[in-house]
């Protein structure tokens, strides 16, 4: 594509600043290291070393003391407190506590009709109240995301030092070196964990795929299956290092798995909230309950979610393992 | 002053006991690692608690099998949804203060908050 050439776009390619020559510009004198401002700093340090001295401050040993006793004291007296209301709560397992009200009832007794669930809480979770596994789903998103604000370590874009090792460029302070070279020191050969890993990955991946395909008919569902898969993931980085997951999960992977989950979740459920409000045919068959392929939005839905909650276990340990992916 | 039924809610009371000693970890530990898991601590308490309170004694879970349709015949679903929703939360929020707290020992080098912040002050910030 042609760039148009005018200032605005020279502007935002960063080859001309408009304020150049145009505004008064006073270079700042230089800093120089007068014995006075030395002094001053000197007698500063000296001050703050006085007052924040905390070897030796009665006030201080007193204060600590105290508030260690005040915070047993606050927790005593808040379990106390919250113990004599538990002696007046309605008695545990009993029917007629008012609990279960006939909002569980209705959930009973019609969701399976309304829903296609045969698991009465995934179809609470994912048909009655969709939009807060939505909101759920979206928090672990937004986690991932502080997660990675807060702990990557940027790349160098241009030539890479050596195949397979990213050169860092972040200030020495923010980098211990063995984070840095967390890649090249990292067991490689380890025998006895690559053959377990070998052997369990799979089956705790199918696993979870099960778990999450079964989320309408059995205990399960899109979160647990969805832990699993990432546990499976988290196992296989151990054994066999980042250049092996690399192949197949990367920023882009999680970037878009996680929008074309959540975006699809958002879609769908707000065309089946429409027309459900609107009493108009949604058209999505609930199939006979039981079956598999059944319940309507239940099992893409689960997917979703399992898809979402999987990218974000591995994300995170690898986050927290070596800032990236 | 005391009710009839703490023996019997003994679930619950467990779950009160949790809850304090994870909040008085949070207070009295001085290491950020020890005082999220006082935090994470709390969280378990508050799922046993939603837990105990949706039970029924001598019902199924909520999973229809045989085509028993009878609200009398399962446990309360509510709770269970609303302790998936805690774990979530939870999750999410102990990776967040994780990630800061690595943040802070890469600046400080060091977990001991108290230390923590006396350097900040004899910093002059």
């Amino acid at each position: 594509m042609k760039r148009k050439n005018n200032a605005f776009f020279r502007w935002f390619y960063g080859e001309k600043d408009p304020y150049l020559g145009k505004v008064e510009m006073r270079p700042q004198p230089k800093y120089e290291n007068k014995p006075s401002d030395l002094r001053e700093a000197f007698r500063d340090s000296m001050m703050r070393d006085r007052i924040y001295d905390a070897e030796d401050n009665a006030t201080l040993k007193i204060f600590q003391k105290l508030y260690r006793i005040a915070a047993v004291l606050f927790c005593l007296i808040l379990i106390g407190i919250l113990l004599v209301n538990v002696s007046w709560l309605p008695r545990y397992g009993q029917a007629s506590n008012p609990v279960n009200n006939e909002v569980s009832a209705r959930y009973i007794e019609s969701g399976l009709q309304e829903t296609g669930a045969v698991n009465i809480v995934t179809g609470m979770i994912l048909d009655y109240r969709a939009f807060d596994t939505f909101g759920e789903s979206n928090v672990l998103f937004i986690a991932t995301v502080t997660v990675l604000i807060l702990m990557r370590l940027d790349k160098e874009k241009k030539a890479p030092a050596k195949k397979g090792v990213p050169v860092y460029t972040k200030p020495a302070d923010e980098l211990t070196v063995a984070q840095a070279h967390d890649r090249i020191y990292e067991p490689k050969n380890d025998v006895i964990l690559q053959m377990v890993a070998g052997f369990l990955v799979p089956i705790i991946i199918i696993f979870g795929i099960y778990v999450i395909l079964n989320g309408h008919l059995s205990p399960g569902g899109g979160f647990s299956g969805g832990a699993v898969i990432g546990a499976g993931l988290i196992l296989y980085l151990n054994a066999f290092g980042f250049e092996k997951t690399e192949r197949f999960f990367t920023e882009k992977t999680y970037k878009w798995v996680c929008f074309f989950a959540l975006t699809f979740y958002c879609l769908a459920k707000s065309y089946s909230f429409f027309t459900g409000a609107n009493h108009l045919e949604s058209g999505i068959p609930l199939g006979t309950p039981g079956a598999i392929l059944s319940s309507g939005l239940i099992l893409p839905l689960n997917i979703c979610v399992g898809l979402v909650v999987a990218c974000t276990m591995y994300t995170f340990y690898a986050l927290f393992r070596k800032g990236g992916f | 002053m005391l009710g009839p039924n703490l023996f019997t809610n003994y679930g619950e009371a467990v779950a009160i006991i949790l809850f304090g000693i994870g909040f008085s970890n949070l207070l009295l530990q001085k290491n950020l690692i020890k005082k999220i898991i006082g935090l994470n601590i709390m969280d378990t308490a508050v799922y046993l608690y939603l837990a105990e309170k949706g039970y029924i004694a001598g019902r199924a879970a909520p999973i229809v099998t045989n085509g028993v349709q009878d609200a009398a015949a399962y446990i309360n679903p509510v709770p269970s949804g609303l302790v998936l929703t805690g774990i979530v939360v939870s999750v999410s929020v102990t990776a967040i203060m994780l990630s800061l707290t690595m943040r802070l020992y890469r600046r400080y080098h060091t977990l001991d908050l108290d230390e923590i912040s006396l350097r900040l002050k004899k910093e002059g910030l």
